[in-house]
């Protein structure tokens, strides 16, 4: 019996940072594909309070938050790490990852579902809070330094789906002059081999991605 | 460690510059703390925090930290006496659920039920009860988090007891109902009745007073 279970949806870019970091540490697991709009019993089991994916579940034993998942992944199996040695780095790394968790992704979201007005303004305070991340990678090809690490697989979903909604949409947020190192970051780390095999298929990404822009978009509409 | 080397600015009233002061404590570690005036930020804090522009921050070596978990991971990692965090990897991972689920769930709960009024307070009178009920169980019937001493947890999630019984006055609705959450009661008021933890609480009757003051502005 495995001892290794990742539950998923085959989109979600929070269960795709669990793949990411087993996969950059070579570790075997089984993975179970969950249909959010008919959670299996045993999702409901292992993770009862937010009834969420990802849901690692190691011997028996569910863990749940992809960040904490991460962490625990990173304890557990010492090989390629994805938080660095240094205290202080490890502060910083957590901060970003947070930051970009509570902050950017909504105001990122937010430059799509949003029209006119909303949307001028939303722009300038995804932008502001890009700028933060630009300044972090100032000169490093990852978040990390020369290799993928936590901060890196916190904003996988920026590498992952940004340009999907930019292509929807029709709005650029994140280019080349004003963000250079983060359009590079984009690169870097969307080209990596790892982070590769593991992009869900670009085209039903966007079909997804589609409809729910459509569902938010037309919620935040004035009425 | 010479006091000059960690520097903590927080504000009297903010439990999450609280938070910090007790894993200080909690290890031993001498520091200089620094009052902000919120209304008034000083250039100092906006140097330091210049995301979030928040109290608390803790400088260690002229290096700032953000965020009072992070910054309460920090000090477990630079300071081993007294360890906050298990050893154990998993019992690691659901000491940060719980500290976690306490900030992102109840915090915002109580929050809204001291603020709101009406039909929307009741709703977030009837959340905040659910989520500290669900708090409960993560004591999984112990008498600390931490076990038979305070541990991270209860370094992070504590002083939502005080804070939670306060509301409660304020607002006329009972938050902590030791029939229903008989452990998460127990576990408040043993918290809370811990020398370390007692000696930085800000004064009750000032603290009291604060937030009546707040409550007026809804």
């Amino acid at each position: 019996m495995a001892e290794l279970k990742l539950f998923r949806t085959w989109s979600s870019p929070f269960a795709l940072r669990v793949v990411w970091a087993l996969n950059l540490k070579g570790i075997q697991y089984d993975t179970i594909f969950e249909d959010l709009s008919n959670k299996s019993s045993l999702l409901l089991q292992y993770n009862p309070i937010y009834k969420k994916v990802p849901v690692l579940v190691h011997n028996g034993k569910p863990l749940v938050e992809s960040l904490l998942i991460l962490e625990y992944i990173d304890e557990t199996w010492k090989q390629t790490p994805l938080l660095p040695e240094d205290p202080s780095e490890r502060a910083t790394a957590r901060f970003w990852a947070k930051f970009g968790d509570d902050k950017v992704m909504l105001s990122v979201w937010n430059v799509f579902i949003k029209q006119g007005k909303d949307q001028e303004e939303a722009i300038v305070t995804a932008q502001e809070n890009l700028g933060f991340i630009e300044r972090q990678l100032s000169g490093k090809k990852f978040f990390n330094g020369e290799t993928i690490g936590f901060v890196d697989l916190a904003f996988g979903w920026l590498a992952n789906l940004l340009s999907i909604w930019e292509e929807i949409c029709g709005v650029t947020l994140i280019d080349h002059e004003k963000f250079p190192m983060l359009s590079e970051w984009i690169q870097n780390f969307a080209g990596a081999p790892i982070i590769k095999e593991s992009w869900p298929p670009r085209d039903k990404l966007i079909t997804k991605n589609q409809a729910l822009l459509e569902v938010y978009t037309s919620k935040e509409a004035p009425k | 460690m010479a006091e000059d080397s960690v520097k903590l600015l927080g504000y009297w009233v903010s439990p999450y510059s609280l938070k910090v002061k007790w894993a200080l404590k909690l290890k031993g570690i001498q520091y200089q703390y620094v009052e902000e005036d919120l209304k008034n930020k000083s250039p100092m804090l906006l140097q330091y925090n210049p995301v979030y522009k928040k109290i608390p921050v803790l400088v260690h070596d002229d290096k700032p930290l953000a965020e009072s978990l992070i910054i309460l991971e920090y000090i477990d990692e630079v300071w081993k006496q007294n360890p906050l965090l298990p050893i154990d990897p998993y019992e690691r991972a659901k000491a940060r659920f719980w500290a976690k689920f306490a900030d992102d769930k109840c915090v915002p709960a109580l929050v809204a039920a001291f603020s709101k009024k009406g039909e929307e307070q009741e709703r977030a009178v009837k959340e905040a009860r659910e989520n500290l009920k669900i708090l409960e169980s993560g004591l999984e019937g112990k008498r600390f988090f931490g076990g038979e001493t305070i541990g991270f947890v209860d370094i992070a999630a504590g002083w939502i007891g005080c804070w939670a019984q306060m509301t409660g006055e304020i607002i006329g609705i009972k938050l902590i109902d030791a029939e229903t959450m008989p452990l998460l009661d127990s576990w408040f008021q043993d918290f809370l009745e811990i020398p370390l933890i007692k000696e930085c609480m800000p004064p009750q009757d000032e603290l009291l007073e604060h937030c009546k003051e707040l409550h007026t502005k809804f």
